[in-house]
């Protein structure tokens, strides 16, 4: 079932390429092998054994004998919502590039391609596996970037597609060398038996394997200072693909560190706890300050998400089962959030030929349902209580205080200026007087309503019930870190 | 000479007997599709031959011990016969520029590759400067093919360094000789492991010789300054053998020379390796990023992929021989696959530069995407053949403790990325000058599609290939 899950985008993508060419066939097939794959993976959820502590649904076959590779996927309480999120997202992502008019064929191969990629490296559970799917997903964006991204003077897609891939595969480099010295010191790949067995003597101090490892993680959650292509790449991607980078991708880095570095070198990580925490608060704080001073929309949220993201790294600073609990849960509700922003942003630059928020204002006289949802969207972001992000915050602020208390009052200011940024932005877009510029905007039409509405249930789901979600994911943080 | 000679040489003289046949074919037929139908049946005979050679019966030494039949000399037979074939079908649509010399172009291509086979099959040392020496008069012929101001330069310039070169290690062979009183190389070991460096200076001079003579095959740092020109000059068909196939050969040999007869003094040159493989990996991966004429960054691609193989030369474990001998395999397919399609295209656009690939992605949309997963697997990206390469042999030097090495090789790889990527982004992200497709013949589509897939096969299930490597490194040992 999981490779048939991580498959189909792949399927999907090789049947557009061979079978199709009109872009309704295109589009169609692309939604349809992404709906399946959603639902197949809601059917994995919903059967997912939450009393059971172990990993689920595992597929083991013996990839390469001679060094001990293996193809392993399997779910567990932390990756399960990480597939969730990225099956909906990937659905979600096909109905926002619903009227592409550069090349859709094309466009969605790369698109499903990068899917595949993505729940590839959440559900393998081989190192070899999971670099291989780490990878797959660098052609795709680069493609994907800098063919339908931001053409000049309104942005620098190929710059930007450019720093991403350099950036990411710099990151693979330094992967790479810690999975090899991982591989000799215990030989195997096995994610599940390195988690217990004893590093009694590696080829490297433990405590290098455990840096070149979060190096690549670093720059993909981003960590500051890594993180400097994250504005570039959201800003001058497609809609789609911002959505996948921003919702997705960035949560690749947070779940191989809990899963990897957190699962692999416990002790390591308890010795690194306090730069975490002081990497986290400077996230949060800088992220914010600087999404302060943005007039670009769309840029506004890139930074956005280096601030919440911070969240994250908060909870994995502080090692608790309550604050790596909330730490996932603040990936899943960000990726949610965060998909909804870019979107909304996608949108408003469609129909009002701009992302700059002093050419903006009044739009919600002309398009009520974007507006309502972009404030939503807002609310949800600044960690209104009743939506997701109020949860997941809450709980890392919970299980991180008793450890850090200091950290997190600082860490927790950050929301304040997160009420700045997101009430102000909201304020200059949708309220005030309407520019006569924008007098003649179209509101979302049927096909970009689906997407809006469903994140913003899915936040208001998460937000008032978190423990459908906190039931899974407690249960596998116990085992990663016990 | 009996019967079992003939056996275990029949490869050999197959493809030599049907080069001779189709330099008098040349003559007779005016439609000289004939002459590549007889060269691939040659090969396609040749082959069947070296399958022979697979079962244990059929193996062992022939000629007085001149001829050595085991596993990697197979495994080398079968990578030679099957850069042959590609290259044999991809030339169909260059040959023409040959004029009256088709014959003699399809001919000299079966005469080096039986030499090549020639150099992987031996343990003799006279018999590897004679294998080393025809190969490299076909090679310089070949390079010369064109008859044009470049290529003539380009000829001249490897025929003297080649000649210079081969002095260097006929001397240093012979020191090995002089050292030992035997020219057989398990004798010469059987010497070797009672000397040490310090004791016989001669043994390290003669080891330097056999470097230097050597590097100058393999494309490595110092040795390298032929290579951009030379590749640039010649043929495109061409400089794709030189690139894959006496780069192969050259490593054949070494891997022979080095865990054969200086097994025992493995400490002292390992280290040269090292030095060899961190230079050739930087240079070439530095100054390709320059480059404007794709021939001439292939060049400086190759040099710095001679240096990830020196990585497993230096590694002296079971994983180094067989990690490079997958490495060569991995590389010959995906370096054939990016040089066929460059024939096409740069046939049609009359230009080897870069920019001259604008908007080949919408142009010629099967040889753009083959040519972009080339350079994809010379970065090391999944899921290529390239990248399971590198995986192996970088599992070579961390398990013969060169963690070092290994980081800087995949430093470079990141490097290398920039001017592998320029390539794709070239090709897709830049506007077309025209618009008609870029025509190419049904043989060379075979022979692309063949390489691009073997390049995908060996990404995904590299299992069947890496054993076959083990067991042909195995014999070096045995």
């Amino acid at each position: 079932m999981l490779s048939l899950i991580v498959f189909l985008p792949l399927a999907g993508a090789v049947a557009i390429l061979l079978l199709l060419s009109r872009r309704e066939q295109v589009r169609g097939a692309a939604a349809l092998f992404t709906f399946i794959s959603f639902v197949l993976s809601l059917v994995l959820f919903f059967q997912f054994d939450r009393a059971a502590a172990g990993v689920q649904f595992s597929e083991r076959v013996t990839w390469i004998p001679g060094i001990a590779a293996q193809y392993y996927l399997g779910v567990d309480g932390l990756n399960l919502p990480m597939v969730i999120l990225t099956t909906l997202l990937g659905f979600l992502a096909v109905l926002i590039s619903w009227h592409i008019e550069l090349r859709p064929k094309e466009y969605f191969f790369w698109l499903l391609v990068l899917e595949t990629g993505v729940l590839g490296v959440f559900t393998s559970l081989d190192l070899l596996l999971f670099f291989l799917f780490w990878e797959v997903e660098l052609v795709p964006m680069y493609l994907l970037i800098s063919t339908w991204g931001s053409p000049p003077p309104v942005g620098r897609r190929e710059y930007s597609a450019m720093k991403f891939v350099i950036y990411t595969i710099l990151g693979s480099a330094f992967m790479l060398v810690g999975i090899l010295a991982l591989y000799f010191s215990a030989g195997t790949f096995d994610m599940m038996a390195l988690q217990k067995v004893d590093l009694a003597r590696p080829m490297l101090p433990a405590a290098a394997i455990f840096l070149l490892l979060l190096v690549a993680f670093a720059i993909k959650l981003p960590v500051f200072p890594l993180h400097t292509w994250l504005p570039d790449a959201h800003t001058d991607a497609p809609t789609a693909v911002s959505v996948m980078l921003a919702g997705v991708l960035l949560k690749m880095g947070g779940y191989a560190i809990i899963r990897i570095c957190v699962g692999i070198f416990p002790e390591v990580a308890a010795q690194f706890g306090g730069f975490f925490v002081t990497l986290a608060v400077v996230n949060v704080i800088y992220g914010a300050l600087v999404t302060l001073a943005q007039r670009d929309l769309k840029r506004l949220i890139a930074y956005s998400s280096v601030s919440h993201m911070g969240f994250v790294l908060l909870g994995i600073g502080a090692l608790t089962p309550v604050a790596l609990t909330g730490a996932s849960l603040q990936m899943f509700s960000h990726g949610i959030i965060t998909a909804l922003l870019f979107m909304i942003a996608g949108l408003v630059y469609d129909k009002c030929h701009t992302r700059q928020l002093n050419a903006l204002g009044g739009l919600a006289q002309r398009t009520p349902v974007l507006a309502v949802t972009m404030t939503a969207a807002g609310l949800a972001a600044l960690g209104l209580p009743g939506m997701s992000g109020f949860a997941a915050e809450l709980m890392v602020f919970l299980g991180t205080y008793p450890a850090w208390g200091a950290g997190t009052a600082i860490a927790a200011f950050g929301i304040v200026l997160g009420a700045g940024y997101i009430l102000w932005t909201v304020e200059r877009a949708l309220f005030g007087p309407l520019r006569p510029e924008l007098s003649h905007v179209q509101d979302a039409d049927a096909v970009e309503r689906i997407p809006l509405f469903a994140l913003v249930a899915v936040i208001l789901v998460v937000g008032v019930f978190p423990s459908v979600l906190t039931d899974v994911i407690l249960p596998a943080v116990a085992v990663v870190l016990g | 000479m009996t019967g079992r000679d003939l056996l275990l040489a029949a490869p050999e003289i197959t493809l030599v007997v049907v080069g001779f046949l189709v330099i008098l074919l040349d003559l007779a037929v005016r439609r000289k599709g004939w002459l590549v139908g007889l060269s691939v049946i040659g090969v396609a005979v040749a082959a069947v031959f070296s399958g022979l050679l697979l079962a244990p019966e059929n193996q062992g030494t022939a000629f007085a011990g001149s001829l050595v039949v085991d596993n990697f000399a197979v495994a080398f037979k079968f990578l030679f016969l099957g850069i042959a074939l590609l290259l044999l079908l991809a030339s169909v649509d260059y040959v023409a520029r040959f004029g009256a010399h088709q014959g003699e172009y399809y001919a000299l291509i079966l005469f080096s590759t039986a030499s090549m086979m020639l150099m992987a099959s031996t343990r003799e040392l006279i018999a590897i400067y004679i294998a080393l020496e025809t190969t490299g008069i076909c090679l310089y012929v070949l390079v010369a093919m064109l008859r044009d101001a470049r290529s003539s330069e380009a000829a001249l310039k490897y025929l003297v360094l080649g000649a210079i070169s081969s002095a260097v290690l006929l001397y240093g062979l012979a020191m090995m000789y002089g050292l030992s009183g035997r020219t057989d190389l398990a004798a010469i070991a059987q010497v070797l492991s009672r000397a040490t460096m310090l004791a016989e200076p001669a043994l390290l001079v003669g080891l330097v010789f056999v470097i230097a003579g050597l590097g100058f095959k393999l494309a490595t740092v110092p040795f390298q300054m032929w290579v951009p020109d030379v590749y640039e000059g010649a043929a495109t068909p061409v400089t794709a053998y030189l690139s894959v196939a006496s780069k192969a050969a050259g490593f054949a040999l070494l891997l022979r020379l080095f865990y054969e007869a200086f097994a025992s003094s493995s400490a002292d040159w390992a280290g040269l390796f090292v030095v060899i493989s961190l230079a050739s990996m930087t240079l070439g991966n530095v100054v390709a990023i320059v480059q404007t004429n794709i021939k001439r960054m292939l060049a400086y691609s190759s040099i710095a992929q001679a240096g990830y193989l020196a990585v497993g030369l230096a590694s002296v474990n079971e994983l180094g021989p067989s990690g490079v001998v997958f490495f060569l395999v991995s590389y010959a397919l995906t370096n054939l696959a990016a040089f066929i399609a460059i024939i096409a295209i740069t046939n049609r656009v009359g230009s080897d530069e870069i920019n001259a690939f604008a908007g080949m992605g919408r142009r010629a949309p099967l040889l753009a995407a083959v040519l972009a997963f080339a350079m994809l697997s010379l970065t090391g990206v999944p899921p290529t053949g390239g990248f399971i390469a590198k995986i192996f042999i970088f599992r070579a030097g961390i398990d013969a403790g060169l963690l070092w090495l290994v980081v800087a090789a995949v430093i470079n790889s990141v490097i290398s990325a920039y001017y592998y990527l320029r390539v794709v982004k070239v090709m897709y992200l830049r506007e077309a000058e025209g618009t008609d497709p870029v025509p190419a013949s049904p043989a060379l589509r075979l022979a692309l599609l063949a390489a691009g897939l073997g390049t995908l096969y060996l990404g995904v299930l590299p299992e069947a290939v890496r054993g076959a490597a083990q067991a042909a490194a195995r014999s070096l040992f045995g």
